[in-house]
């Protein structure tokens, strides 16, 4: 194992952590202030990205193409904010829970109608194609960079949209007492439906992101949905700042673990034990995580302040 | 138990399960789906005890359907076919990973519950994919059935069927035993008002493992019949979905109602084979249908048998 290995994972992880928190801010958003559990959101990241593959069909250019789909994206989850999420908050979450679990049978299934079973790929224009020689020797793929970039750009756009501004002072108001907000004269609905859109757009953001790596395929968002449930729990559900350290938390123990287990479990047990162990322990690992961190402190790690 | 619409329906729908094989004799593929049926009824008996009983709700449910179904496979890969080693197996670590789950989910409410049990249950998925030695995603073939020392045959489609109902005969009467005891009642009153029962002394958290711990069991054993009935087993019994499929069963059939499960998974089963032969997208269908059974008929079918006397079920 080299130093410059150890970089490399460090950052495909730091890389599944920024798109891990572009899902669960959206999840966690809706959660804290409309107290939804929405099981589509990872219909919206597939949708994201299978959108975002054809407008890159049609216009040739992978960057148009995330420009159309964004616009998209918001659209669906605002019209599935309209349509059939609205008349659920006032429900329990169990039906919030089955009813979004019927809207991901729903999604998969057009998805397979429209774009087919296997999907489709993203190509990458050829400026990003490439890598960059990040340190002496050590190359890294240009787009994984611009990956995190652009993820941690929207943490700074998101954590300034919800501390400074007026928009944000009405999220953070409404995550803590909505029925008050509402008194006050806001339009509650309004801003329902207005995180739900941001949310579907990050959601589409990060499906958009993920799909020149992993392909657009049916199906990718109950792969990511979980671990971003993963996220928003050990965080702290409600908290953008929880849900981002959870997320890099998450995507690094996540690929640290998958990379590096068998090396670590070598030193302490044969190797061949180790080599056995390690898939299975790797790909338990964040739950494990999970279940620690409710044990100890079931509120999450930085549950928001002032909930009631 | 008066003679109300209620008890003629369950007695038919009883009695209909247990004369279908002699009425189709020449269909095995009917008595398939039914067997199936019933076996997936159990599952959701166990899931209604602490979902609709208890207030629990876990998205998790279909790890013991996996745990049981492997027990079988796992056991037949060792050679080991003697059902009286194999089932007590499955059922004791059922138990056991439903008394560890519980212990964990159980110290948080609400929607960390539900995230919780779904992600302790995608673990256990997880776990699955990644163990090469018994056939990783690809799963297991289950080539001989549970044996009993030659009392039962398992093989035989028919007996396995009777099989399958006489645990669910069985189920259902203890499940209507347990939810009114004072066991039951002490679940039922705790999913009405937990800090009253707390401040009459209950130790309201051990009564809540404790049902945990029974579903799990009983699911368990849903997925030792389940591995013998499809000779199979492999992760995806655990996925999430499954668990999900399990909560439409009981929120179809009647939350809170002992044999409203069993009405729920025939219906999700029946649906499940009539869309699917009349197009092959049948979940563009049965999705909506799920969203508008949840907003418009919440008691089920159950719901439809009039209202009900509490001390009934």
């Amino acid at each position: 194992m080299t130093w410059t290995l150890l970089l490399e994972q460090f950052l495909n992880g730091f890389q599944l952590g920024v798109v891990l928190f572009l899902m669960a801010a959206g999840l966690t958003l809706v959660f804290g202030i409309m107290d939804m559990v929405n099981l589509a959101h990872g219909s919206l990241y597939m949708i994201g990205a299978l959108l975002c593959a054809t407008f890159t069909d049609w216009t040739g250019s992978f960057i148009l193409g995330v420009l159309l789909a964004l616009p998209a994206v918001l659209a669906v989850g605002i019209a599935v904010e309209v349509v059939a999420l609205r008349t659920l908050y006032r429900r329990d979450h169990l039906d919030q829970v089955l009813a979004t679990f019927g809207l991901i049978l729903f999604f998969n299934e057009l998805c397979r109608i429209i774009w087919g079973p296997e999907g489709m790929a993203i190509p990458l224009p050829g400026w990003l194609d490439g890598s960059i020689e990040i340190l002496p020797g050590m190359p890294y793929p240009t787009y994984r960079l611009l990956v995190i970039a652009v993820g941690l750009a929207v943490a700074a756009a998101l954590y300034w949209l919800v501390v400074r501004t007026r928009t944000g002072m009405l999220i953070r108001a409404g995550a803590s007492n909505r029925t008050m907000v509402g008194a006050l004269g806001v339009n509650i609905g309004l801003l329902f439906t207005l995180i739900f859109g941001l949310g579907a757009a990050l959601a589409g953001l990060a499906g958009m992101m993920a799909a020149p790596i992993v392909q657009a395929n049916i199906g990718m968002g109950e792969s990511i949905l979980i671990p971003a449930f993963v996220v928003i729990v050990v965080g702290g559900i409600g908290s953008i700042r929880g849900a981002f350290i959870a997320a890099l938390l998450v995507g690094l123990i996540d690929t640290m673990g998958r990379s590096f287990l068998d090396l670590l479990l070598g030193t302490v047990m044969s190797v061949t034990a180790a080599e056995t162990a390690a898939p299975a322990l790797s790909a338990m690992a964040i739950y494990i995580l999970m279940a620690v961190v409710l044990f100890f402190r079931p509120q999450g790690l930085f549950p928001p302040q002032g909930r009631r | 138990m008066g003679l109300n619409r209620r008890t003629i329906v369950t007695v038919l729908v009883l009695l209909g399960l247990a004369l279908l094989p002699l009425l189709l004799g020449g269909a095995p593929f009917y008595i398939g789906v039914v067997a199936r049926a019933m076996i997936l009824a159990i599952a959701a008996i166990s899931l209604n005890l602490i979902l609709g009983y208890g207030n629990m709700f876990s998205f998790g449910h279909a790890v013991y359907i996996g745990i049981g179904a492997y027990a079988v496979g796992i056991c037949a890969y060792y050679d080991i076919f003697d059902g009286f080693i194999q089932w007590p197996i499955g059922l004791a670590v059922s138990a056991a990973v439903a008394l560890v789950f519980g212990a964990i989910a159980l110290r948080t409410k609400g929607v960390y519950f539900i995230m919780i049990t779904m992600a302790l249950a995608q673990m256990m998925y997880f776990l699955g994919l990644s163990l090469d030695e018994y056939g990783a995603d690809d799963g297991l073939v289950i080539y001989t059935r549970s044996e009993f020392a030659g009392l039962i045959d398992l093989e035989d489609h028919i007996t396995l069927y009777y099989v399958c109902f006489g645990f669910l005969l069985l189920i259902v009467l203890g499940m209507a035993r347990l939810v009114n005891s004072r066991f039951g009642l002490v679940i039922r009153a705790t999913r009405f008002n937990e800090a009253r029962m707390r401040a009459l002394g209950f130790p309201v958290d051990r009564y809540k493992l404790t049902a945990f711990v029974i579903a799990g069991t009983v699911c368990g054993l849903a997925g030792l019949l389940l591995g013998n009935f499809t000779n199979f087993v492999n992760p995806d019994m655990m996925h999430w979905t499954r668990s999900g499929e399990l909560i439409f069963m009981v929120v179809l059939g009647g939350m809170g109602s002992v044999f409203g499960p069993v009405f729920g998974a025939i219906a999700f089963l029946l649906l499940e084979e009539f869309l699917s032969d009349w197009t092959e997208h049948w979940q563009i269908v049965f999705g909506p249908f799920l969203i508008l059974v949840v907003l418009f008929a919440r008691g089920g079918i159950d719901g439809l048998l009039g209202r009900r006397n509490p001390s009934d079920d």
